[in-house]
């Protein structure tokens, strides 16, 4: 799907086979999810080609996480309504749902101290000095000064999941309003799930700054989200370094 | 019943004070934190993290047994007009309305973006943000989280740089 993932395991114990499996793993998913590749099962089903009953198990499972997120967010992440045929794009969730998938092959191989980077998409687990409590650290992307941070996050075991519009322009649509949704530049997710950290992030961003206070609701997902006019909104318990000395 | 209702006092005495200081001029060139604490309806920056088990969707005012903004005895009814606060991108005012002893309604009047946008607070509890101005930042970091997608940018040279340095 054009995303780079990228493997940081810092367990020594873990063998090598087992992170050519979570590889493997991605590459399976690619051909059948992918919407740029014209034979996989997902572009089929969105070309009315192929039935979602008539699908693997693995992208009837999609389909019906879609649903699922779309009675969750009040159709704030829709695969299905906005688009003008009516065919489905799971698109939004498949990248973090694979991550989390290729992390849990990692985790089942006894990999207890790891981060798998898909793209932005994130699933950290444990220490990157394993047997001490120094935790992750992740940077949330500046907006506008390309090599910088916006902020950092610790994470030890959780996921985190970033929507916005800083490459390309392209934007989230509201699925209320068929709108571009550009009240905030980037939203990011922090919590249990990948999968839904993902799916959060995609329709919180399209509620504009009400997302975050939404996502301040929920018990196992912390937000940071930048509006389109330079502030930032951060649940009080997202596990943020504050007063993060720059280095020059 | 009792223990929510102490707890929702202490919690109040120290987000009223925090709305009703908002009113005095201020020397201080205030960032958006100083205030917007008051927008998000936040009282006194404890972090109430709302319990609501399942959602059902997006909304301004979430119920929930722990933390409410503001019920006190103490505060008056009426309608307060904080300063005119300078921000780097534009100037920020908020109005407050408090009536039975609760903040009742938060309203920006000026907000940077020109749109200005009120949260109704109900009696439960409100979902609370933390809200500041935007800063840029580096820092040792192990991975990056941007909203990319199928990029050749930032976040993925930087890393694979990550990759590359053994960070």
């Amino acid at each position: 799907m054009g995303t780079v993932v990228s493997f940081d395991v810092r367990n020594s114990d873990v063998p090598a086979e087992a992170l050519d499996r979570a590889v493997e793993y991605l590459h399976d998913i690619d051909r059948r999810f992918s919407p740029y590749k014209t034979d996989s099962e997902v572009s089929r089903i969105m070309r009315g080609e192929l039935a979602v009953d008539d699908a693997s198990p693995d992208v009837r499972w999609i389909m019906g996480l879609c649903d699922e997120l779309t009675r969750l967010t009040d159709g704030y992440f829709d695969a299905r309504g906005f688009r003008a045929d009516g065919l489905p794009d799971p698109t939004g969730i498949v990248k973090g749902w694979a991550v989390e998938e290729a992390a849990y092959i990692l985790i089942d191989s006894g990999a207890t101290d790891f981060l798998v980077n898909g793209g932005g998409d994130i699933v950290a687990r444990g220490s990157p000095v394993p047997g001490s409590s120094e935790p992750w650290r992740v940077g949330i992307q500046h907006p506008l000064e390309r090599h910088k941070l916006a902020a950092v996050l610790e994470v030890r075991d959780g996921a985190v999941a970033t929507s916005g519009t800083y490459e390309r322009g392209e934007h989230v649509v509201d699925p209320h309003t068929g709108q571009p949704a550009t009240d905030l530049v980037s939203l990011t997710v922090v919590g249990r799930s990948l999968t839904f950290a993902d799916g959060y992030a995609t329709a919180a961003f399209a509620m504009g700054r009400k997302g975050a206070e939404w996502l301040a609701g929920l018990d196992d997902y912390e937000a940071f989200a930048i509006t389109s006019d330079g502030l930032t909104l951060a649940t009080p318990g997202l596990p943020r370094v504050q007063n993060e000395t720059p280095v020059a | 019943m009792p223990k929510r209702a102490t707890f929702a006092l202490v919690i109040t005495a120290a987000g009223l004070a925090l709305l009703l200081s908002f009113k005095t001029p201020s020397a201080t060139n205030a960032p958006i934190g100083g205030s917007a604490n008051v927008i998000s309806g936040a009282a006194g920056g404890a972090s109430a993290s709302v319990s609501t088990g399942s959602t059902s969707g997006p909304r301004t005012a979430a119920g929930g047994p722990t933390g409410t903004t503001t019920t006190s005895g103490s505060a008056k009814a009426g309608t307060y007009t904080g300063t005119a606060t300078q921000t780097r991108y534009g100037t920020v005012q908020v109005q407050v309305t408090v009536a039975n002893g609760q903040v009742t309604n938060v309203l920006a009047l000026q907000y940077p973006s020109g749109n200005p946008h009120s949260s109704s607070i109900s009696q439960f509890a409100v979902p609370t943000l933390v809200n500041e101005t935007l800063q840029a930042q580096t820092a040792q970091i192990n991975a990056v989280s941007g909203a990319t997608y199928t990029s050749q940018g930032f976040v993925q040279s930087l890393q694979s740089a990550l990759v590359q340095a053994g960070a």
